[in-house]
């Protein structure tokens, strides 16, 4: 099979790959380093997967650490699941943890990943010795001020379209397209990224079919919708935490940021914690200064 | 019971059991948490007039398990809506879980959701109104011979949490896009706090059931 992997300044694939069964599904691991080196575990962000590591993970690999990370369900390389929710993602990170070491490790994570890590170091302080956080720390939002009626009309499109999707689910595929069609896809979503580096990742996080390229996250999956999580049921999460702290937000808007403001993290911050503002970055604070974060990283683990 | 059929909500296959064949619009039972559909027509909900029927949700009775489990209550009113789309329009009947799935359901396809009947039963409250400390169990026991109800279900639907105001939302959308003057009938004696909320919303009233099945069966 021809590899049609692309390249990227800095990038580099895993040295190692395997499978981890997390009852019942197949989660696929990915770690960079060697493996006799002090691990270190990352959680990616909803949407994205192990891949978008791949400038991240080698700079803390060549720092000396073991970095592993997997692909969630249903996102990258894990198998797709009937059903998705944030306990399932739990497990899934606790049986990845299991597979490497029983005794307290140091976590990162970003978005989504970052709020599992933090939800993961409260439920079990005994596997963490260090949390840092990239921009996974929702807070309140603030929704623009609408009347019920119009509140209620909005919700109405939301559970029609979901119920609508659900619907339609059996046998679903995403939409094939090149690389530079699923490049532009994405770059609605993530405009800070380069077009080059997201060239780079179609070709790790979809895959190549007989009509073109498919993501291979479950299309099953989608943005938005509706439930009865709030955001702040995340942040109550972090004054709890023992274990050195570092959170990085960057104060440029994006669209898949939360919006987090510097006062939202000061006031929730524990002890050993530390926020750090990185100014003219967006939500994907590893992407866009990977070497600053590494550099804040091994600070922290120092 | 006269038959069953298998329909697919995404990976999942669930059962759907005729209990009655009648004329006239469905009653669509949704059981409890860890309760699967009765075989027959409960005595007590014998004098509704039309068909009735019987959802096995996932994870319970005959429908499939969801491997690697991820259960949340917004997937089962998924559920109830690949029955709704084989039957058509449906009066729900919901015993404990299964009256919070048909709120979700009364609410999200609040026109083919002729009125829906909150009953008490296994599973009403949830996981209460905010999160509890965080738990990640990486076992909860063997599933019983057969597999349903998964033990996973089990898990999670109980620590699914429920505020009142998001379940005073679906409230609201049963009541105002059904066109019905009552949407939601609350039979049970119970009150968690998501259902004490739901009570005070327009068009949800707290009555016994023969007046529930009068009101719905004669609504348009």
């Amino acid at each position: 099979m021809t590899d049609t992997t692309g390249t990227f300044p800095g990038a580099r694939r895993p040295d190692r790959q395997r499978t981890v069964d997390s009852h019942g599904l197949a989660i696929a691991v990915h770690e960079w380093g060697d493996e006799a080196a002090p691990p270190i575990l990352l959680a990616h962000g909803g949407f994205d997967f192990a891949g978008t590591f791949d400038v991240f993970a080698p700079m803390l690999a060549d720092a000396g650490l073991r970095a592993i990370s997997w692909d969630h369900r249903g996102h990258g390389d894990s198998q797709h699941a009937a059903l998705y929710n944030w306990e399932a993602d739990l497990r899934d990170a606790v049986s990845v943890f299991d597979s490497v070491t029983f005794s307290p490790v140091p976590v990162i994570g970003h978005s989504k990943g970052g709020s599992l890590m933090l939800q993961l170091a409260d439920a079990l302080p005994h596997r963490v010795s260090h949390l840092v956080n990239l921009d996974g720390l929702p807070s309140r939002r603030s929704f623009p001020d609408v009347s019920d009626h119009q509140r209620t009309k909005l919700m109405a499109q939301d559970l029609t379209s979901w119920l609508d999707h659900r619907r339609s689910l059996v046998n679903a595929q995403r939409k094939p397209g090149t690389i530079d069609e699923l490049a532009e896809r994405r770059a609605r979503m993530n405009p800070r990224l380069g077009a080059e580096w997201l060239r780079y990742i179609v070709t790790i996080g979809a895959r190549e079919d007989a009509d073109g390229w498919r993501w291979k996250i479950d299309p099953t999956l989608r943005f938005g919708g509706f439930g009865p999580w709030r955001p702040e049921w995340s942040m109550m999460r972090l004054p709890d935490i023992g274990v050195p702290v570092l959170a990085v937000l960057g104060t440029e808007p994006d669209p898949m940021g939360w919006g987090t403001a510097e006062a939202d993290v000061l006031s929730h911050l524990p002890a050993e914690g530390r926020l750090v503002m990185l100014e003219g970055v967006g939500h994907f604070v590893h992407i866009e200064k990977p070497r600053e974060v590494t550099d804040m990283v091994m600070e922290l683990l120092a | 019971m006269t038959g069953s059929v298998r329909l697919r909500h995404n990976r999942i296959e669930l059962a759907l059991h005729e209990l009655r064949p009648a004329v006239g619009r469905p009653l669509l039972l949704l059981h409890g948490l860890a309760e699967r559909s009765p075989g027959v027509v409960p005595a007590h909900l014998a004098g509704w007039p039309g068909a009735v029927w019987a959802l096995d949700l996932t994870g319970h009775g005959d429908s499939d398990v969801a491997v690697g489990a991820g259960y949340f209550c917004e997937a089962l009113m998924g559920d109830v809506d690949i029955a709704i789309a084989h039957l058509g329009a449906v009066t729900i009947y919901g015993r404990g879980l299964g009256a919070y799935v048909g709120l979700l359901a009364a609410g999200g396809r609040a026109e083919e959701v002729r009125g829906a009947i909150l009953a008490d039963g296994p599973g009403l409250a949830g996981g209460g109104p905010t999160p509890t400390s965080p738990a990640v169990p990486t076992a909860v026991g063997a599933p019983p011979p057969g597999g349903t109800p998964d033990p996973w279900a089990l898990y999670e639907l109980t620590r699914d949490v429920r505020p009142p105001d998001y379940a005073a939302t679906f409230a609201r959308q049963a009541s105002t896009r059904s066109g019905l003057d009552t949407a939601l009938a609350v039979v049970g004696v119970n009150r968690p706090p998501w259902l004490d909320a739901v009570i005070q919303e327009p068009g949800v009233i707290e009555c016994p059931l023969a007046e529930a099945f009068e009101l719905f069966a004669s609504a348009p």
